[in-house]
């Protein structure tokens, strides 16, 4: 249905030249087990991640098994609360529905203990400081306002450790 | 592992979208908000109710606005006895294609006739406007037609 427009809601009723055309799908997500299980670790502030039993690769979060060696990963592994800032990119163009304020920054993250790289938003720094290899640590949300979400981790932040070395996260580029 | 274990959550994907009118749907659109059915006289002569850009028979541009209605008469109908969220009606009602007066095309429209025993292919049925504060320019601002002489 078309919303109301402000000019004809004031009076001034010009012709109609546009309609609201909402496109909208409802729908119903299961992520599954292994994705579950990270879920259910963001609602108690924790990453929760799992190993592929033949090549030892920790995934987080873990789509249930090794997309290298296809085997079920049973089993959990709790990732650390800091990383490493592999790459990132600063975001500077407004769009419709931004609830950051520009210019923010969008990096991935390697979580100590882990073998990928999960995009996170990185907060408490002037955007044109971010640098790769940055140490970031994950702030949540207050713990009554946890829930199985990744809306859990508020942001990321530098935590004051020195930078990582390049070698030490060249291969999750 | 039980498969309880697995989480579920109920998601809406949405988008905003606002489409461009054009002149011709711009004019129907504003003559609803008016309160007025309005149509276009094809190439030949015919009037066509919603109305369209081009003349369907011929390809030719469309020419005058003509208004038609408020009432019409019920060409055929199909009744919706368990209405969805996204229909124009909470109650049971028919879809109907109703040729207006004045026009040689039918337009599709909710019939609120209070049932489907109380609806037959041929009766005459008049508009039902919303009121126009609550107007804005789009098909919904017909609320539905009705049995002429408010039989509903």
């Amino acid at each position: 249905m078309a919303d109301r427009d402000d000019t004809a809601a004031a009076g001034d009723l010009g012709p109609v030249t546009t309609l609201a055309t909402p496109i909208r799908l409802d729908f119903e997500f299961t992520p599954g087990v292994a994705q579950s299980r990270f879920l259910r670790g963001l609602e108690r502030g924790r990453f929760i991640g799992q190993r592929c039993p033949k090549c030892g690769m920790v995934y987080v979060p873990s789509r249930g098994s090794c997309p290298t060696d296809g085997v079920p990963t049973t089993e959990d592994v709790e990732l650390a609360n800091v990383g490493t800032v592999t790459t990132y990119c600063v975001v500077n163009v407004p769009f419709a529905g931004q609830s950051i304020e520009i210019p923010y920054i969008c990096a991935q993250v390697l979580l100590d203990g882990a073998n990928i790289s999960f995009m996170g938003l990185i907060q408490e720094i002037p955007a044109d400081q971010i640098r790769m290899g940055m140490r970031v640590e994950a702030v949540w949300v207050d713990p009554d306002r946890l829930t199985p979400s990744l809306a859990s981790v508020r942001y990321f932040r530098p935590n004051g450790e020195p930078d990582a070395d390049y070698e030490s996260f060249k291969e999750y580029l | 592992m039980p498969e309880s274990e697995a989480l579920h959550a109920s998601h809406r994907l949405e988008y905003p979208y606002a489409r461009s009118v054009g002149p011709v749907i711009g004019a129907f659109l504003t003559g609803l908000r008016d309160g007025r059915l309005l149509g276009v006289r094809g190439s030949g002569g015919s009037v066509i109710v919603p109305p369209t850009e081009y003349d369907p028979d011929t390809g030719d541009d469309t020419g005058e606005v003509v208004e038609v209605g408020p009432g019409g008469v019920v060409e055929s109908w199909a009744w919706v006895p368990d209405p969805l969220p996204k229909h124009p009606s909470d109650r049971p009602f028919a879809w109907a294609l109703i040729r207006l007066d004045g026009a040689d095309t039918a337009l599709l429209h909710a019939v609120d006739s209070g049932g489907p025993d109380r609806l037959a292919t041929g009766d005459r049925v008049t508009v039902r406007f919303r009121p126009a504060a609550e107007r804005i320019g789009s098909m919904a601002d017909i609320e539905a037609f009705v049995p002429e002489g408010g039989a509903a």
